[in-house]
This record gives structure tokens, C-alpha cells and sequence, in this order.
């Protein structure tokens, strides 16, 4: 841990150019010490690749998601079966870890930070850290306070997230209804991040440095994969029509 | 069907009702992997029923970057890294001598090979043709490649790149198919479900379903044909659609703790019946309900009698399976839907002409026997599956364990309130073209939130007589399990690192763990190259450990599963002797004369020795029955087959 932050410029400049330029030579072997310094440069000079679409991507899917647990909270408590209890539960720990793995990608790369609340249907985002003052994905657009729906409103511009009324006529749904409205909003809510893979990987030179590529292949597959499941217990639910 | 049941009630299909979730079994805290310190090369471990052989750096070019698969080849392991190859001769497993770094970046490399030929895959958006670690800028561009790269390594320490084949979404995984009929080719059957690429790019790349669009690459495999002489040619021959119609239903298998509860509310008498080939509870209030129905039908009044109890029991199931239109065999699934959009993963046991694909939200089991033609027996679904990621079968290929790669490798999925189903193996028995779920296995081990753990890619360890498998786990370590009673597999040996980092996530762990030619050599993401070895235990014998170690091969790529055989040897019989003194149903005495025959036999010579050896064999023979009668005719082969040898 302490490697990373007492590193001797040398070996943060040979791990810079050994990314960038063809094999060097081999020179003698290094010590398990001058590895690791190499191994903590490295992880540093990955995150200093990216794009301004990769992070409005991270960004942005950290709201989206977050919009998920709030729907996904709302099972337990809304009297919904058991097999979309169970699906809740995974969408919630899945996408709990991936919200993590976003930010930690930010913070990685001195970007701001979009912190979750949530309080029943009320999600609030507001935006820590970052080295500009300014930095931000827009926020004179962010809802700084504890009051108030501000994802639903700040980023209805994302394919597939609800607006407010609609996570309030989700969560007065009870039992049948519930399970119904939960799968056909997270099944247009999943493929709303789908789409924001899609675009991400549209543009130029997005997805190439660290992590980026798996984290948003990674999400893309797990949704659309979700998407195929949910689809098929909504066809499966009484009153459907074949 | 179960819609009738639900609309008759107004109510949620029962089988929704039935298919909750019961109480999960979690990961336990009471283990030594618990709490190791944390570290890169460092880290505190804790191992058990092995042995560490050597931990090897990667080479510098490599240090930082994802270590991924691995291929083998003689004496040398062929290691995949996000920069390139690395190949280590291994002919003295305390010491792997790096003898090829060749950098030449595309994620995940995963590697195979076949005689002279290595191939490697590339998926992500940076990968390029001349291999320069510059990435590729634009979203269209003539540098990028996506898909296989072909290596020849007839010079292992210069590696020639001699072609490409490029494929629409690039190549995530794939898997080499040697078919026993033909020698002149190899087929790759390439699995991934990255983006596909513009047609601008790659001609006639489209995506779409394929009503919208005939040519979309999704929803479909890629097959490629590599002449073996003419590796330049080798090109994609076909793009079977195997998942069409594909709506298997969704389901779990039980749970132990599943099963638990139901043999509890039976024992209280709780009603079940059988629906779509699954025993289930009846809720209470169905009871009640067709308890009043029967009082009213035959004209009574009040409670219902033990007779009327007794009746319904007798015809719950075809009470339901009438008035509720449920089925007790599973249901066929509708013919609607593309199904899967690829698969992560197929595995090819060409010897026995199937191949398991772990494709999204199903399993699939393949026919394999016409290589370029691939067609679908049959697939599975599981409640409890996120991600269907990979297949191993054992090696009689009467079981299939898949994996669930949950959260995609990333994320710390083996945390001690993590559902024990989740991100686990499913084990099936594969029965008449059928696959019958039998049980879960995940590490048991609780690993911390900066540990990324979920169940990942293994290969079998060829103990005869028993279906052991060793698995990567990422940062949750190897295990080593023993699933040669589908239903209840058992850990036998593990190894584990702490962290990379106590405070911060950080990807590490082994992506890979294989057997080969008696070295367990693992891929670890971060810190290189572990080979281990086994050591006896009450779990194994040097007996089994020595059988496993007659088995020796040429080269190794896991997904192309090989089937075993072993050799005639001592060490072979005296395993099969272990085993049955193991299951506690021989008497000592008999176990006891015949190690004391073996011992004979194998201190005499020739003709002497093929006698005892015969003798021992027809007294084998004479004893054949009961529990263990497979395993004594197996031992009675083993001892004739030495005798043969001798």
C-alpha cells in the first residue's frame, strides 16, 4: 500500500514506458521490492488513460444503478414473491459492488465522485472529491441537499430511468402488481444500461486504458442476461397473454 | 400450464409460491483462509493438503498487468497476459526458467494449443494487428484486431505470428476442437459477448436479433477451420444459431438447506406434489382450502376428518396436476425468443462427442460429433445462476459441473453473508440427453470485500475411480473438491493468499488452476506463476496421488477437455485397494492380503508375477458385488491389465 505513494520517479517513468513503447530488454532480474514499486506504477499509469466519455459513463451508471436498489429495496417490502425477491436481492448486491467499483474508478482517477442516498423512493446523488473545484459530471444540475428526488429529475435524460411517479406507483403496488411493474421497469431500466454501454463503446478511444473495457462488458452482459430472465418471469406471471 | 393453476386462484403461479428463497447457506469464518495478512508478493497464506512448489514473478513487461489463461505444451506452460504470452519451461517445477515474453497486448488472451500452432484471443477495443501497446483511437480503424491471433511455436522460444482470423465481437474465450476423424484440421469454436464491431470495420458485421436482421453476430457461435498445414487459411466456416426456441424455464436446484427444510415439513406432515420434475411443499392455505372442498363435496359439515386428510394426501398430486393444470415432468418451454446472445465459454470432450456451453442465463449441452455442426441436446436455466461461465465434465462424462461466474470476476462475491448458490458450481448428472441438477459447490471459506472471488476455471485431477477437480476461486484462492457423489462434494485441499491490499480493492487472484502431468499450476492474476503439488491425506493417498501422476500428456488446453486413461501400474491397483478400504465396508484382513500379494508381486518378476497378480484378480472377481462392485471390477481391470504388462 505504502509502495504507491513513495514511489522513485525512475520506476514510475520505466513503468510509463513500458506501456507505451515495444518490449524493453531484459535486464537483470528485479527485486521482489523494485516489483512491486513496478507493480503500484503500473496500476497508477493505468488509470491515466481514459476518456471524457469513460467518465461520463462511470458517472452517470452510478446514478443509474443507484435507481435500481432503490426499486430493488422496495420487494422486501412491497409483498413481492419469492422468485423477484430473489432477483431484487441479486440485482441489489450485484449492482451495490459495481457502484463501488465506479466510484473507486473515479476517485483512482481524480475525478468527482457521485455519492448515493437513498431514503424510501428518494434517491439523492451529490458529488464528492474530484482535484478541480469545478470538477463535476454537471453540477450545477447535482442535488446537493437531503430533500429531494434528485436523480429521477437530474438524469431523465438516461435511457430507462424512472421518473419519480413512477417509482411512487411502483412502491404503492403490493404482491401480483408489484412483481409485474418491478419486472417491466427494471427490464426497460436494464436495457437503459445497455444502451449506455453501447454508446460508450460507440465512441472514440473509450474503454482502452485499466479497467474500463471489463467494467462496462461486464455490466452490459450481466443486464442483458438479467433482461432475458425477467422477460421470461414476466410471460410466466397469471394474466399473461401468450 | 401452471397459468391455468394461477388463474383458477387468482392467485401467483404455485410454483412461484413453492421456488422461494429458503434460508442461504453462508460461507463459513472458521477456516484458516480467514484473516490472512495482506500483500503482493507477501501476502500471509494458508494452505492445506498441498504443497507449494514455487511462486514466480511475471516478467517485467507483464508485472501489473492481468495474468489470464493457460495452455501447456511438453515441458512448457503457455501463460496469457493483457500484454502478450509468456511462456515458462517447467521441467523443474522449483525453478520455471521464463523462456519466451512476447508482447503483444489484447485482453483476455486466452490461450491454446495445437502441435505447432498457439492461438490466442483478443477482445477489447486496443488490441492491433502489429501488437504496439499504443491502443487503437478510433472507433473504426484498420489496425484493430479482434478475434484470434495464430501463433507458430515449432521454435517455442521465438514464437512466429502467422495469421488472424478476425470474428465480429472479437474473441473473449474460445476452445480448440481436435476431432478424432479428422487429422488434416483443427476447429476454434470462438465464444464472447462483447460488442460487435461496425460494418465499417469488419464487412458484414451486424448486430440486431436475427428476425430483425439474418446476418446479426449475435445469438450465434463462430466456428473456424485452421488447416493444419496451412495455418493461413484458416477462416470462419460456419456461425451455428444454437440457442433458438430456447426458453428453458426458470428454476433452482434445491439447496441443502432446501432440502432440509422440506424433509422437516414433511416430517410434520406437510403435503407435497411434484411439479415440473421438482418435489414441493403445497402451502397451508391450499390445503385448508381443498380440505373445505372435500367436507362440502361429500355433503358434511365442520372440520375436515383424518379420512379426509388421508384422501387428499393420496390425491394431491393428481388433484393438482387436473384441476391446476400442472405437469410433474418438466415442461418443454415455449418456442419463443433468440435465447442466450452467446456464450461465455463451451468445453469440448470430443471423446465423448458433447461439449458443455455456458452461455449467459443457461447451460447448454452440445452434440459436438459433427465439429463444424454443432447442435443443442438439451439446456438448463437456474434461479440461483447470474452468469453461466464455464463447464468441466468428469471424466466418465456422466456429470457436468458449470460455474456461475457472478459479477464477472470483479467483485468480492465469497463475503460471509454472500448466498452460499451464488456465484457457486452447479453440479448435473447428465442422464439420456437430460441435465439433472444435483448440487451446489462454492468455496467455503469467507473472504474479505477487497477480495475478488467467484467461482472460476479448473480442470479435473485424474485420481481414478473419482471425479476431483481443482478450481481457481480469483482471490479466494484454489480448492479442491471431490463431486464423485454429485449431491454432496466435499473440499479435500485449498490454498489462499490474504489480499493484495488490506484497505483497498485491488484484481488479483488465480484466474487458472490445472492439473498437468503432476504439477497443480496456477495463473495468478497479479503475482505470476504458482505450481503446488499434492500431498497425502486422509482425503488421498500417495497411492491416488501416484495413479493421478501415471497420466501424462503431450499438451493441455483445458476447454478441450481430454479423457483420461491410466496406464497399468501398481500404483493404480493400490489406489483402487485405498478407496475400499476407505468406504469401511471390506474387512482389514482382506485389504491386508492384498497389499501383501501386490507387494509380492511387484518384488517378483515375469511369469511369477503375472500369477500373483492373475490370482489376486480372480479373488477380486470372486468378491464382485454389492456397493462396490464398479470399483472392485475396476480394480479386478487394473490388475489384469498389469498383468498383461508384465
Amino acid at each position: 500500500m505504502t509502495a504507491r505513494y513513495a514511489l522513485r520517479p525512475s520506476l514510475v517513468l520505466a513503468a510509463l514506458a513500458a506501456l507505451t513503447a515495444p518490449a524493453l530488454a531484459q535486464t537483470d532480474a528485479l527485486s521482489a521490492e523494485e516489483l512491486e514499486a513496478l507493480y503500484w506504477a503500473r496500476q497508477e499509469a493505468a488509470t491515466q488513460r481514459f476518456t471524457d466519455a469513460d467518465v461520463a459513463f462511470m458517472t452517470g451508471m452510478i446514478g443509474h444503478h443507484a435507481q435500481a436498489l432503490v426499486m430493488s429495496e422496495m420487494a422486501e417490502r412491497n409483498g413481492a414473491s419469492p422468485a423477484v425477491r430473489r432477483l431484487a436481492a441479486r440485482i441489489d448486491n450485484a449492482q451495490r459492488d459495481e457502484i463501488e467499483t465506479m466510484q473507486r474508478w473515479l476517485r483512482d482517477r481524480g475525478q468527482p465522485v457521485p455519492e448515493v442516498h437513498i431514503e424510501g423512493t428518494r434517491l439523492m446523488i451529490h458529488m464528492t472529491g474530484g482535484e478541480g473545484e469545478h470538477a463535476g459530471m454537471d453540477p450545477g444540475q447535482m442535488d446537493h441537499g437531503p430533500h429531494g428526488g434528485g436523480m429521477a429529475h437530474d438524469h431523465g435524460s438516461m435511457p430507462g430511468m424512472l421518473t419519480q411517479a413512477q417509482l411512487d406507483e411502483l412502491d404503492a403496488a403490493r404482491g401480483a402488481e408489484f412483481d409485474r411493474l418491478f419486472l417491466t421497469y427494471m427490464i426497460g431500466h436494464h436495457e437503459g444500461a445497455v444502451v449506455m454501454v453501447d454508446d460508450l463503446f460507440a465512441s472514440d478511444g473509450a474503454a482502452q486504458g485499466g479497467n474500463t473495457f471489463k467494467v462496462a462488458s461486464d455490466i452490459q452482459v450481466d443486464q442483458r442476461t438479467e433482461i432475458a430472465r425477467m422477460q421470461l418471469m414476466l410471460d410466466q406471471m397469471p394474466g399473461a397473454t401468450d | 400450464m401452471r397459468r391455468l393453476f394461477a388463474r383458477t386462484l387468482g392467485l401467483l403461479p404455485l410454483a412461484a409460491l413453492l421456488l422461494g428463497p429458503a434460508a442461504h447457506a453462508q460461507s463459513t469464518l472458521d477456516d484458516d483462509r480467514v484473516g490472512l495478512a495482506a500483500g503482493l508478493f507477501d501476502a500471509e497464506e494458508a494452505i492445506w493438503n498441498l504443497r507449494k512448489i514455487s511462486s514466480t514473478p511475471p516478467a517485467e513487461d507483464f508485472v501489473g498487468v492481468t495474468n489470464s489463461d493457460l495452455a501447456f505444451k511438453g515441458d512448457y506452460a503457455i501463460q496469457g497476459n493483457y500484454n502478450g504470452v509468456m511462456i515458462w519451461d517447467l521441467s523443474d517445477p522449483a525453478r520455471p526458467e521464463l523462456v519466451t515474453e512476447y508482447l503483444c497486448p489484447a485482453s483476455q488472451s486466452d490461450v491454446s494449443v495445437y502441435g505447432d500452432l498457439l492461438f490466442v484471443s483478443g477482445e477489447g477495443f486496443g488490441g492491433r494487428l502489429d501488437c504496439g501497446t499504443q491502443g487503437v483511437d478510433t472507433q473504426v480503424s484498420a489496425d484493430r484486431l479482434r478475434g484470434i491471433r495464430i501463433f507458430d511455436i515449432s521454435d517455442i522460444r521465438s514464437p512466429e505470428y502467422v495469421a488472424n482470423v478476425q470474428t465480429c465481437r472479437g474473441s473473449h474465450t474460445h476452445s480448440v476442437l481436435k476431432d478424432p476423424n479428422d487429422d488434416e484440421n483443427v476447429y476454434i469454436y470462438v465464444s464472447g459477448s462483447a460488442p460487435v464491431r461496425p460494418a465499417e470495420e469488419l464487412p458484414g458485421c451486424a448486430s440486431g436479433t436475427p428476425d430483425e436482421n439474418p446476418e446479426s453476430a449475435m445469438f450465434r457461435i463462430e466456428v473456424i477451420q485452421v488447416p493444419l498445414d496451412n495455418p493461413q487459411a484458416a477462416a470462419i466456416v460456419n456461425s451455428p444459431r444454437i440457442f433458438e426456441g430456447l426458453t428453458a424455464p426458470e428454476e433452482h436446484g434445491p439447496a441443502p438447506a432446501d432440502i432440509r427444510a422440506m424433509e422437516e415439513a414433511k416430517a410434520r406432515g406437510a403435503y407435497t406434489i411434484v411439479i415440473g420434475g421438482n418435489e414441493q411443499l403445497v402451502p397451508d392455505r391450499y390445503v385448508q382450502m381443498l380440505l373445505a372442498q372435500m367436507v362440502e363435496a361429500r355433503g358434511g359439515e365442520g372440520a375436515p376428518t383424518a379420512a379426509d386428510s388421508t384422501m387428499l394426501r393420496e390425491q394431491m398430486q393428481s388433484i393438482a396436476e387436473e384441476r391446476f393444470g400442472i405437469s410433474a415432468e418438466p415442461s418443454e418451454g415455449r418456442e419463443e425468443g433468440p435465447g442466450p446472445n452467446q456464450c461465455h465459454d463451451i468445453t469440448l470432450y470430443p471423446e465423448i462427442g458433447l461439449a458443455g456451453g455456458a452461455c449467459e442465463g443457461y447451460g447448454l449441452l452440445l452434440d459436438i460429433s459433427d465439429p463444424v455442426r454443432p447442435t443443442r441436446i438439451t439446456a438448463v436455466a437456474d434461479s440461483n445462476f447470474s452468469y453461466w461461465h464455464s463447464a468441466t465434465f468428469n471424466n466418465d462424462g456422466t456429470k457436468v459441473l458449470f460455474t456461475d461466474e457472478w459479477g464477472g470476476g470483479g467483485q468480492p462475491k465469497c463475503r460471509a453473508d454472500d448466498p452460499k448458490e451464488w456465484g457457486a458450481n452447479a453440479i448435473f448428472s447428465i442422464d439420456d440427453g437430460e441435465l439433472d441438477f444435483e448440487s451446489y459447490y462454492k468455496l467455503p471459506a469467507a473472504q474479505t470485500a477487497t477480495e475478488n472471488c467467484v467461482a472460476h476455471n479448473g480442470s479435473l485431477i485424474p485420481v481414478p475411480g473419482r471425479d476431483i477437480m481443482v478450481q481457481s476461486w480469483y482471490q479466494g484462492g484454489i480448492s479442491i473438491f471431490d463431486w464423485t457423489d454429485p449431491q454432496n462434494p466435499v473440499e479435500i485441499a485449498y490454498h489462499d493468499r490474504g489480499p493484495i491490499d488490506a484497505e483497498q480493492f485491488q484484481m488479483g487472484g488465480s484466474w487458472s488452476v490445472y492439473w498437468y502431468n503432476g504439477m497443480i499450476v496456477s495463473s495468478e492474476i497479479a503475482r505470476g506463476l504458482d505450481v503446488f503439488e499434492l500431498v497425502p491425506s486422509e482425503h488421498l493417498t500417495q497411492n491416488e496421488i501416484d495413479a493421478a501422476n501415471t497420466v501424462e500428456f503431450a499438451y493441455l488446453n483445458a476447454q478441450g477437455q481430454p479423457k483420461y486413461d491410466w496406464p497399468p501400474s501398481f500404483a493404480l491397483v493400490r489406489a483402487y485397494v485405498d478407496q475400499l478400504e476407505r468406504t469401511g465396508r471390506h474387512s482389514a484382513g482382506d485389504i491386508a492380503t492384498a497389499r501383501q500379494m501386490l507387494a509380492s508381486a511387484e518384488a517378483a518378476s515375469g511369469a511369477q508375477r503375472r500369477q500373483i497378480l492373475t490370482e489376486l484378480a480372480d479373488g477380486v472377481a470372486a468378491q464382485t458385488s454389492g456397493p462396490d462392485a464398479a470399483k472392485m471390477e475396476m480394480a479386478e481391470n487394473a490388475l489384469r491389465a498389469l498383468a498383461a504388462a508384465s
